[in-house]
């Protein structure tokens, strides 16, 4: 569980802005000029990238190697084997998990969306009694151990049927989900001027056009944002995952790959682990380069008053 | 066509209301609104409640029970003893021993590390965009995955470290290997909250700071740590919570073994591997009682303003 | 094109407070009427009543014939201009301005042409397929203006619409606005705390007062005739000098000499609302900058008071000079000139020493630190009841 975001208050949107432009916004002469403190920052840089892709490239070098090389100690493979990966896509120890996984992260994103988004609208323009409850609510959610629902959650599951079922992950995944999310959106709610709602009405709008011909377009981006951060919380849970699920019918890869060892005990499934690994990371990290600066944006919203 | 309307009072020195918006209005547009607010958040007040809050009430109720399922008839009210069981066990000290190690270590170095990354991202002109979009890619990793990619760069025979040293085999080098991989996996997270605290430290600071004489040193922790203080406690409380709760990576580093198991691994471990819902629950509330005193201590000793976090509205 | 009638229109507060108190109003269609006063006054909460922005507590407001309090703002057929434009940042130039003309379903080839026409009265036309963002200041202005001017609606709205812009920029969009008015003749009601504004602009000018309209004339009735001392020291710049003076019969006693007052301001404080009385009253007395003068420079001093005091300091501004006297005694009428100030916002003068603004002819010799010889014009002296602050004696309208 990692990456809880933090509430909410002006920046929003604007968080993304900042951390943009806040930095040197104008050229600093006396130091583009210094070339000791310029070569520093470079470096800087350099060990930070380092830094987040080392364990991914070596990764990504396991995942690649072959059962007779993957011990060698090297970075760079020898011999490049996309067995690991035809191993796992034909051993139905992954496919299952991984439509699994895909279908509730999924599932979770939209409903916590859809569902945060009124909230959030209602927390970033109207006032009603209880707003400042449920915002401490969702916080309060958010920080809670997950640990401490596993236990009556396991009992009525079992007796309701929905332990290892979809809906029996969904469920709690959408507790979590959802406060993450109404932060989120309302940071980016609050971005949009009050005004444009009113001008749309003056223009001629009724309330729901004016949602969704001014309001919507303008909290889309902010939408999509939260859609990628509550999908990388679902897609990452494992506690929930191995507590609520006993087969591959519900089992998410996190889950799945964590057994994967346990249960294969005379091939060593470090290759497959790795390329399962590579498998359900290069979406979530293509999805983060492209996405960047809204990623950003999303996970510092409100965090500081900008 | 010149009108002088007859409006009431026009004495200077009368009181006259004043005309400043107050914060309830009984108008029925106010009150449409009012209506519309709870029908737009009741969805998501009554879902959050009924996953959560009504888990929690039934969770402090089971850890009052005996209640295992591998014995279910056994079963009844049995007060405060499944805490007495847990509170004696030692066990249970040696995980509150390593969780509370595993956090205090982790966090502190995730602040240390996050900093210097934030100030690299704060003043990098070259690769700006590249560095911000690195720093994600852990964020955006599965924790088991980067909890088995840290195993296996230390394990003897997939690893890089030379012979055949084994980190996992023993107790420092667990605990080692763990907090590694926790501050790689949420140090960016750090980093990013502490970035955002840094752009709100005005400009002009620096630049009065450094016509008065201080060195970037003295820049730092003169002018831009004091001045980021609450992003700092922001962060470090989030963290803090987050870190307590950890789970994952022990699972599959170590899974509980030489002395790491934390609170949730022992959680998880009474109430799934064992089903021993009594038991289990109590850990899992006195998890939950620890977490909230963390929180408290951050709120009331450090004055860690969530207000910051929660917007003043 | 409509009038706009308002009677009793209040908005209270469920606490009791009232943001507007009672307003009488009959706006004539096609006129040009601004509300102006303090901020606070309440003349946004009733510019936002009229759009349908905010609900009516009480009273009837009309929009041509038809009582409009409970309709939509969308119903209401007015188009408003937002003191940050509120234009649609998604949209470009030429969507903003057609949104209401396709919320009305207008066929795309009238959209076109209304767009385009309206465009090139703003000058927009070259950057029509821009978005907001990367427009001007003023850009921005006349888009928001053009997204009212398509619709040809019963009436403009304006929310102080001039004040995001540099002082140059506003001078230039007032102008335009006026030609843009005077060209539709469209209904307009105009909100600002800038009386140059209003002055400039309007066929008439509401002044508010914490939600009561307390003077609603044309900006030269409103000059030279203020109905009360809250329109006179809210109107012109500098503001009116309000001085306290002790009238027996016709003889007005101020702290700086005595006068007799001439018989045409005799006669109108006789036949005025306060009506003559017999013996001594207290009195405010309001005299603009512009009615004194270096009596060395006035040829006829026979009516009016010529009087010497020392000149604390002196603008000298090319055209005109602006000569600061000090006198004593201004705290008889202390408290109402207090209560006065916070109305206005202004800094209240402290200490028992006040000061006189006066605009002099250019060519006057008067000296920083020493006496000088002044006039002032006697005909066009204001009186003011203390208690009530009403107008005494209304000077007539030159």
């Amino acid at each position: 569980m990692t990456a809880t975001t933090l509430g909410a208050e002006q920046v929003g949107a604007g968080g993304g802005r900042n951390l943009e432009a806040g930095g040197p916004r104008k050229p600093r002469g006396n130091r583009a000029t210094e070339p000791g403190r310029s070569l520093g920052w470079k470096l800087g840089v350099v060990a930070i990238v380092a830094y987040a892709m080392f364990p991914v490239l070596w990764i990504l070098s396991l995942s690649l190697k072959s059962d007779a090389t993957i011990a060698d100690g090297k970075l760079i493979p020898r011999e490049i084997t996309g067995q690991n990966y035809r191993d796992i896509f034909t051993s139905g120890e992954f496919v299952r998990p991984l439509i699994n996984s895909i279908g509730i992260s999924l599932i979770t994103t939209l409903i916590a969306v859809v569902i945060a988004a009124f909230a959030a609208y209602a927390i970033a323009r109207l006032d009603f009694p209880g707003k400042g409850l449920l915002l401490s609510g969702a916080l309060a959610i958010a920080m809670f151990p997950p640990v401490s629902i596993i236990g009556p959650l396991f009992d009525m599951w079992r007796v309701t049927g929905l332990y290892d079922t979809w809906p029996g992950l969904i469920l709690p995944y959408l507790t979590f989900a959802l406060p993450l999310a109404i932060w989120t959106l309302a940071a980016f709610f609050r971005e949009i001027p009050f005004d444009l709602e009113q001008a749309a009405q003056v223009d001629g709008a009724t309330p729901y056009q004016a949602f969704r011909k001014v309001i919507l377009p303008l909290a889309l981006p902010g939408v999509f944002t939260s859609a990628i951060i509550v999908f990388i919380f679902c897609w990452n849970d494992f506690l929930f995952s191995i507590s609520l699920t006993s087969t591959q019918n519900a089992r998410t890869v996190p889950a799945a790959t964590a057994f994967f060892t346990a249960s294969s005990n005379f091939v060593n499934p470090t290759g497959q682990i790795a390329a399962a690994a590579i498998v359900v990371t290069v979406p979530i990290i293509i999805m983060v380069l492209v996405f960047q600066r809204r990623i950003v944006a999303g996970l510092t919203a409100g965090a500081v008053k900008g | 066509m010149t009108t002088t309307t007859d409006a009431g009072s026009r004495r200077i020195g009368a009181p006259e209301p004043s005309g400043r918006k107050p914060a309830k209005r009984s108008t029925d547009r106010a009150q449409a609104e009012r209506r519309l607010g709870i029908k737009l958040a009741a969805p998501a007040a009554i879902l959050m409640l009924a996953v959560t809050a009504f888990p929690i009430l039934y969770a402090i109720w089971l850890s009052l029970q005996r209640y295992d399922l591998r014995n279910p008839d056994d079963k009844g009210f049995v007060g405060l003893s499944n805490y007495l069981l847990v509170l004696g066990d030692g066990t249970w000290w040696t995980a509150v021993g390593s969780t509370t190690l595993i956090t205090v270590v982790s966090v502190f170095l995730e602040l240390v590390i996050g900093l210097a990354f934030a100030l690299v991202m704060h003043r990098a002109i070259f690769g700006r965009r590249t560095v911000r979009t690195a720093i994600l890619v852990p964020y955006g990793i599965i924790t088991v995955i980067s909890a088995f990619a840290f195993a296996f760069a230390v394990a003897p025979d997939t690893g890089f470290l030379p012979g055949s040293v084994d980190p996992l085999s023993s107790t420092g080098g667990s605990f080692a290997t763990i907090i590694l991989t926790e501050v790689w996996k949420t140090t960016p997270f750090m980093s990013l909250l502490l970035l955002a605290g840094l752009a709100t430290v005005p400009e002009e600071l620096q630049e009065a700071a450094k016509v008065d004489g201080a060195t970037a040193w003295q820049r730092l922790w003169k002018i831009t740590l004091p001045n980021m203080k609450g992003a700092i406690m922001v962060a470090l409380l989030f963290r803090a919570l987050d870190a307590f709760r950890i789970f994952d990576t022990v699972y599959v580093q170590t899974a509980g073994a030489l002395n790491t198991q934390t609170i949730s691994g022992l959680g998880y471990n009474a109430l799934v591997s064992r089903v021993n819902l009594g038991l289990g629950s109590a850990i899992s509330i006195l998890l939950f009682l620890m977490i909230i005193a963390i929180a408290f201590v951050f709120v009331k000793l450090f004055k860690t303003n969530l207000g910051t976090v929660k917007g003043g509205d | 094109m409509s009038s706009i009638t308002m009677r009793g229109i209040t908005k209270r507060y469920a606490d009791g407070t009232e943001a507007v108190s009672n307003v009488d109003m009959d706006i004539a269609d096609g006129e040009f009427v601004i509300l102006v006063g303090p901020s606070g006054c309440g003349k946004s909460t009733l510019l936002r009543m009229i759009v349908g922005l905010e609900d009516i507590s009480e009273g009837e407001m009309k929009i041509g014939d038809e009582v409009v309090n409970d309709r939509a703002p969308k119903d209401r057929d007015l188009a408003m201009v937002f003191q940050n434009y509120a234009l649609y940042p998604h949209l470009s130039v030429r969507e903003n301005m057609a949104f209401p003309l396709r919320l009305a379903k207008v066929p795309d080839a009238e959209v076109t042409s209304r767009v385009e026409e309206a465009a090139k009265v703003l000058e927009l036309t070259e950057n029509l397929d821009r978005k907001p963002a990367n427009l001007s200041g003023g850009q921005r202005q006349r888009v928001a203006m053009g997204r009212a001017i398509v619709r040809d609606p019963k009436a403009f709205l304006f929310d102080e619409p001039l004040s995001n812009l540099d002082a140059n920029l506003r001078v230039q969009m007032r102008t335009e606005i006026a030609r843009i008015q005077k060209k539709y003749g469209t209904t307009t009601v105009y909100v600002t705390h800038d009386q140059t504004e209003a002055m400039t602009l309007a066929d008439r000018v509401a002044v508010l007062r914490k939600g009561v309209v307390q003077q609603v004339d044309s900006p030269r009735n409103l000059y030279n005739s203020p109905a009360n001392l809250f329109v006179a020291g809210f109107i012109g710049s500098p503001s009116m000098n309000l001085v306290p003076g002790r009238l027996s019969g016709s003889r007005l006693e101020l702290p700086f000499g005595t006068m007799d007052l001439p018989d045409e301001v005799a006669q109108r404080l006789a036949g005025g609302s306060g009506g003559a009385q017999a013996g001594e009253r207290q009195v405010i007395v309001g005299i603009r900058p512009e009615h004194f003068e270096d009596a060395s420079l006035v040829g006829d001093t026979s009516h009016g008071m010529t009087f010497t005091n020392r000149v604390d300091s002196i603008e000298w501004l090319g055209s005109e000079l602006y000569a600061y006297l000090p006198y004593t005694g201004a705290e008889a009428i202390a408290q109402q000139l207090g209560q006065l100030a916070g109305d206005l916002d202004m800094e209240q003068s402290s200490g028992d020493e006040s000061q006189l603004v006066t605009r002099l002819d250019a060519a006057s010799r008067v000296e920083e630190g020493k006496q000088a010889e002044l006039w002032l014009d006697a005909r066009r002296i204001h009186l003011f009841d203390p208690e009530t602050g009403e107008a005494l004696a209304r000077p007539p309208v030159v």
